[in-house]
């Protein structure tokens, strides 16, 4: 009796199972697949055989990587430039948070909000276009309108690389700054008012608030976006540095990330097993540093940690 | 309440800088409209520009009359839009749903299946020959569809955790005593209290078809299976892309707006975002910020 009312129990779980099969099936083929798909950076890769089928090879793929320059370049711009977009991206985002909270008029705060984040809805395609449109040699605005007028020369901006660094930070703040304005505008919004209050009793400036009151407060939400982001150093935007500079081959030495060079390498002929290496050094030490940053975070504050 | 003077003049710099940044998100986007509605003689000798010399809609004519690639893109751009979005909204509450029940066993095992998919990927090379060579998705709208797109661990995460919490236990607990099965729950109660997470997954994730322009890099080639973003991508480099199937539809003696029609169509692919935006502001705001609690 006792059993078979388990049976029963039990019994109402199927349709769940059941329910839940599509997805699982999903991530088994989009993701776990793949996942076991990554020897294929040891091994010389032929269609007929496939990924398990195919010849091992041990290191090659590896060493024909790091035989060139190729490497050294595309993890010193990969960690530069996203070095660079945490900085630059948090000190704006902090900043513009801050004052958008102060604005008095509700509506203006809501227009601000809204322009801010609008970028950030923009497919990477277009934004390459809006680009286009300021840089282009020929047609361009800053070539045509702005260089003339302070008595500057049209610049080949997509043949110099000097220009890029500078050019994908603005465009990235452009872009990203709404996500993290965002967050720390919900960070704030969480600050007891009752500290700002008492500090104005004390006479306390705006600026003595915001170093003092605000800065502090925010503290815990920097880190907790900062260690995410740094789990995430090895990735790169790969549209960003694909489309923007609109894959110009004169602009690799400033453009090219493990991204692209991943993408690039796998269309070229021959480049199959290089592709593979760079991109199962990405895989893993991303790993290592998901694993790593979550840690610190659950150190700092259980609640903010992933797992 | 009397403003201080110092409070006055903090407003006024404040709201004086948050114009100007106001400015520099939405100006480019006039750039880009600007330049799109410019006379092409015009942009030949000036160049893009906020105030152009001639206005003319010779662009936006070009793509009425002879573009069917543009219109073509446009249309398989909402059909990849729409069934990868309800696919995914499917997929991801019929997984989230079990997920929150408690009582369900080996929810744990299951839901750390999911996750671990957050932590480790195998990257584009084990994906880019499994979906290629096993299952033949080169050229077909299946390659828009189901690459990366479909569902996302960290979905599924934020379904779950809101019919968990936002929903309260005692409508689950009262539909049962009333005898209805876990499957009556879930399209009865769960579905329509979750609403609000559900809007903004599902607009996540019709955005991100919208905009995608990887899985059209990685896996199509046929010029009649382009998305509008693809044509974007390939545009832009190489205006034929758009010239080739429009001299065969038509032989028009129109000329193409070369450099003017870039703009027209980049600006035509985000028109209806920014239709839709203003209404769906909030959705878009409480999803960041959702996101970011439960990253």
């Amino acid at each position: 009796m006792k059993a078979k009312l388990k049976i029963n129990r039990m019994w109402q779980f199927v349709p769940l199972y059941f329910m839940m099969l599509p997805g699982l099936i999903y991530l088994f083929i989009n993701n776990y697949i793949p996942m076991a798909g990554i020897v294929v950076a040891f091994k010389k890769f032929n269609v007929k055989d496939g990924i398990f089928g195919s010849p091992w090879v041990g290191f090659d793929n590896f060493q024909f990587l790091l035989s060139t320059n190729d490497a050294f370049i595309i993890i010193r711009n990969t960690l530069l430039y996203n070095i660079a977009f945490i900085i630059v991206n948090n000190i704006v985002g902090i900043f513009l948070a801050i004052i958008i909270c102060d604005v008095l008029s509700e509506r203006l705060k809501k227009i601000y909000q809204s322009a801010i984040m609008l970028p950030f809805l923009i497919s990477i395609v277009v934004v390459s276009y809006i680009v286009f449109a300021f840089l282009s040699h020929e047609n361009g605005m800053l070539n045509n309108s702005v260089l003339p007028i302070i008595g500057a020369s049209p610049i080949q901006w997509y043949n110099e690389p000097k220009w890029w660094p500078l050019i994908l930070i603005i465009t990235n703040c452009w872009k990203g700054v709404g996500y993290g304005t965002l967050i720390y505008i919900a960070g704030i919004a969480g600050i007891d008012t009752s500290l700002y209050e008492a500090a104005e009793l004390d006479g306390a400036s705006k600026w003595q608030q915001i170093v003092n009151i605000t800065l502090p407060c925010l503290i815990p939400s920097v880190v907790i976006l900062l260690l995410m982001s740094i789990g995430r150093i090895f990735y790169s935007d790969f549209g960003l540095f694909y489309q923007v500079p609109q894959n110009s081959g004169s602009l690799y030495s400033v453009t090219n990330t493990i991204d692209t060079y991943v993408y690039r390498a796998l269309i070229s002929a021959g480049g199959l097993g290089r592709s593979a290496a760079a991109g199962f050094f990405q895989s893993i030490v991303g790993f290592a540093l998901v694993l790593t940053s979550n840690a610190v975070v659950r150190k700092i504050n259980s609640e903010n940690a992933m797992f | 309440m009397v403003m201080s003077k110092g409070l006055k003049v903090y407003q006024v710099i404040i709201n004086i800088i948050l114009i100007l940044v106001t400015l520099a998100m939405i100006l480019p986007l006039v750039l880009l409209f600007m330049s799109s509605i410019t006379e092409e003689s015009t942009l030949i000798v000036n160049g893009y520009s906020f105030f152009p010399e001639k206005l003319s809609l010779e662009a936006y004519e070009y793509i009425m009359q002879n573009a069917t690639t543009v219109f073509r893109a446009y249309g398989i751009t909402i059909l990849v839009t729409v069934i990868g979005t309800l696919g995914n909204l499917l997929l991801t509450s019929m997984l989230a749903y079990p997920l929150s029940l408690k009582e369900l066993p080996g929810r744990k095992v299951i839901s750390f299946y999911v996750f671990f998919t957050m932590l480790f990927s195998g990257g584009l090379v084990p994906s880019y020959i499994m979906w290629t060579t096993k299952f033949g998705i080169k050229n077909t709208i299946w390659a828009y569809i189901l690459p990366n797109f479909l569902m996302s661990a960290f979905n599924i995460i934020l379904v779950r955790t809101y019919f968990s919490t936002n929903i309260p236990v005692d409508i689950y607990e009262s539909a049962k005593i009333d005898g209805a099965g876990y499957m009556r729950i879930y399209w009865k109660i769960a579905l329509p209290l979750g609403k609000p997470i559900l809007v903004t997954v599902g607009l996540f994730a019709g955005l991100a078809y919208w905009n995608d322009w990887t899985n059209g890099l990685y896996y199509i080639n046929k010029s009649e299976l382009l998305s509008i973003q693809t044509l974007l991508n390939r545009m832009i480099r190489d205006i034929q892309a758009l010239q080739a199937q429009s001299t065969i539809d038509s032989g028009s003696l129109m000329k193409v707006p070369q450099v003017s029609i870039r703009m027209a169509i980049a600006f035509v692919a985000i028109i209806p975002i920014l239709i839709i935006y203003p209404f769906l502001q909030k959705y878009f705001a409480s999803g960041i910020m959702i996101g970011a609690v439960k990253g």
